[in-house]
């Protein structure tokens, strides 16, 4: 039989299966019965194999297009990710999130280290010349402070408090959201903003306890400031073990081993954005609430800091072993 | 690899190419996204306006209702309409489409942490280091994509033309998927082809298809009468 004829006589026959594949690839996959995802599957296979027959037949023609493209689609929707049920969620905070957080653990630590000592350089500098504070704070900000009032005073006066915290903890994320992603710069961008963040705390601390403010700054801060910073240390952390990937490479090449890591470590950052969504809300609602005794901020600032470690291990998912 | 083609490893073995969108489909989708989004922020900003013209707001919190919302629609653009819809406005008319270096459907973490490397990419103005890295890298690849496992590719127009053509036909006609080529090629050249030798093929296929006409039937019919039926053959 010559080729053309061979391809004319079976794609007749198969023109009555394609027609029904076609159908088949136009019905959502979602909502479908085991029964008919394994049939998808078996016409997946089907598909394969009628293609590589009508390339070989037909390389050119309409048809060896058509099946390419339903091959395509239905490639596309079987090796797909399996959508997120609540166990998946589960199974994310309860043991990816914490392994994650265990590598990173020394790093966060570090750069804590880190933090505190930029803070005291920040201190110091101030200190030692007050006039830098200009290059920290805005002219407002130092204004009022050299007026006895701290920037953060009558703040509920000027803010609802929900508006407050909105403003806060989307800014708050996008420090950590810039933190993780400046990793890509081998690691360094995120030293940099921790370190930046250090001395700036440390900078405002002087300013403010040289205008004998400094105890209605740490009262402001108490409550929401040692998660906060704790969110940026452990953001930053994940931005150096991107950063490492690149230096370090754990797979035949960096791109792949830096996708391994972003996607990987990436998944801190869903755990930071819930913590900083509670530090917007404390730093809007209680934090500027001068009638909140500093005791009670302590203890807020401490059960909150308590609660984050054990979100961050997995704890707070597991169940207790049955004895 | 190709540096202009993702090759796709089926399941099965059997291997797909797709062309990966260049510098100019990606710069296109994006003018096009921004434009939208510009707007629609702008949108937002002048109605909370229009609104809180008449209430008594404090000026940081009338900037805060107004900006807010705005900035959130935005920033939260790409990632909302590319993990809930098949793509965004723009990549939809420039005809591209993000898929994973294998081919699949990117998941929502992917496309997450696509879009939290924008920060990067659009670094320091106007997306330069983004663009610069989809000049030079393999597959034409921002920063975000190689995070994400990610690369933009052309939709393939000819082939899911080809796909809801014979779709439609195989349905509707009852033909052979290479008649059916046939037929349509005939009748897209129909005004270009010399009008005798197109009457000729045009019987040819027609005697091919159907078996009712007769060789005398089809002889009697003029040029009009045979694109008339090739055409209902189509139709049908």
């Amino acid at each position: 039989m010559r080729p053309e004829a061979q391809a004319d006589a079976w794609m007749r026959a198969r023109a009555a299966v394609w027609s029904q594949w076609i159908a088949q690839a136009q019905q959502p996959a979602r909502g479908l019965t085991v029964e008919q995802a394994q049939r998808r599957v078996d016409s997946y296979r089907a598909i394969a194999r009628d293609l590589t027959i009508a390339r070989k037949l037909a390389p050119r023609s309409g048809a060896t297009a058509a099946l390419e493209s339903l091959y395509l689609s239905t490639h596309s929707r079987i090796d797909t990710a399996a959508p997120h049920s609540s166990s998946s969620l589960l199974r994310l905070f309860r043991d990816e999130i914490p392994e994650v957080m265990a590598t990173l653990r020394p790093t966060t630590l570090w750069l804590a280290l880190l933090m505190l000592v930029c803070a005291l350089a920040g201190w110091w500098l101030i200190t030692t010349y007050p006039d830098l504070i200009s290059l920290i704070a805005s002219p407002a900000m130092i204004d009022r402070v050299e007026h006895g009032q701290l920037w953060t005073d009558n703040l509920l006066s000027v803010t609802p408090p929900a508006v407050l915290s909105l403003s806060i903890l989307s800014n708050n994320i996008l420090v950590s959201i810039s933190a993780f992603c400046a990793g890509v710069l081998f690691g360094l961008g995120a030293f940099y903003i921790v370190a930046f963040n250090g001395l700036m705390l440390g900078a405002m601390f002087a300013f403010t306890h040289q205008h004998g403010l400094d105890g209605g700054l740490l009262q402001f801060v108490m409550a929401h400031g040692p998660v906060e910073l704790s969110v940026i240390c452990i953001a930053g952390a994940a931005g150096v073990a991107l950063g490492e990937s690149l230096i370090r490479p754990t797979l035949p090449t960096r791109r792949e081993s830096f996708q391994y890591a972003a996607s990987r470590i990436g998944r801190v950052l869903l755990a930071c954005a819930i913590l900083l969504i509670g530090c917007g809300l404390i730093e809007g609602f209680i934090s500027p609430d001068p009638g909140i005794p500093f005791i009670s901020r302590v203890i807020i600032g401490l059960l909150w800091w308590t609660l984050m470690l054990l979100f961050l291990s997995g704890r707070l998912f597991r169940r207790a072993p049955v004895s | 690899m190709d540096r202009e083609q993702v090759r796709i490893a089926g399941l099965t073995g059997v291997e797909i190419t797709l062309e990966v969108a260049g510098v100019g489909s990606r710069s296109f989708a994006f003018i096009i996204d921004w434009h939208i989004r510009v707007l629609a922020a702008l949108a937002w900003f002048l109605m909370a306006a229009l609104f809180a013209q008449g209430m008594q707001l404090k000026p940081a919190t009338l900037g805060q209702i107004m900006g807010v919302p705005a900035l959130a629609i935005y920033f939260l653009y790409h990632p909302i309409l590319e993990m809930f819809t098949a793509g965004t406005p723009g990549k939809r008319m420039a005809g591209v489409r993000i898929v994973t270096r294998q081919g699949g459907t990117p998941s929502i973490g992917a496309l997450l942490v696509r879009n939290l490397f924008r920060l990067i990419d659009s670094f320091p103005v106007f997306y330069l280091v983004g663009l610069l890295f989809c000049l030079f890298s393999e597959q034409r690849v921002r920063v975000g994509d190689m995070a994400a496992g990610t690369v933009l590719v052309l939709s393939d127009t000819e082939r899911e033309r080809s796909l809801r053509t014979l779709g439609a036909q195989l349905a509707n006609t009852g033909l052979a998927p290479n008649v059916i080529e046939l037929v349509n090629d005939l009748v897209q050249r129909w005004p270009w082809l010399d009008a005798r030798a197109r009457d000729d093929i045009a019987r040819l296929v027609l005697v091919h298809v159907d078996a009712s006409l007769s060789t005398e039937t089809l002889v009697a019919m003029n040029d009009l009468e045979l694109r008339r039926r090739l055409g209902a053959l189509r139709a049908a």
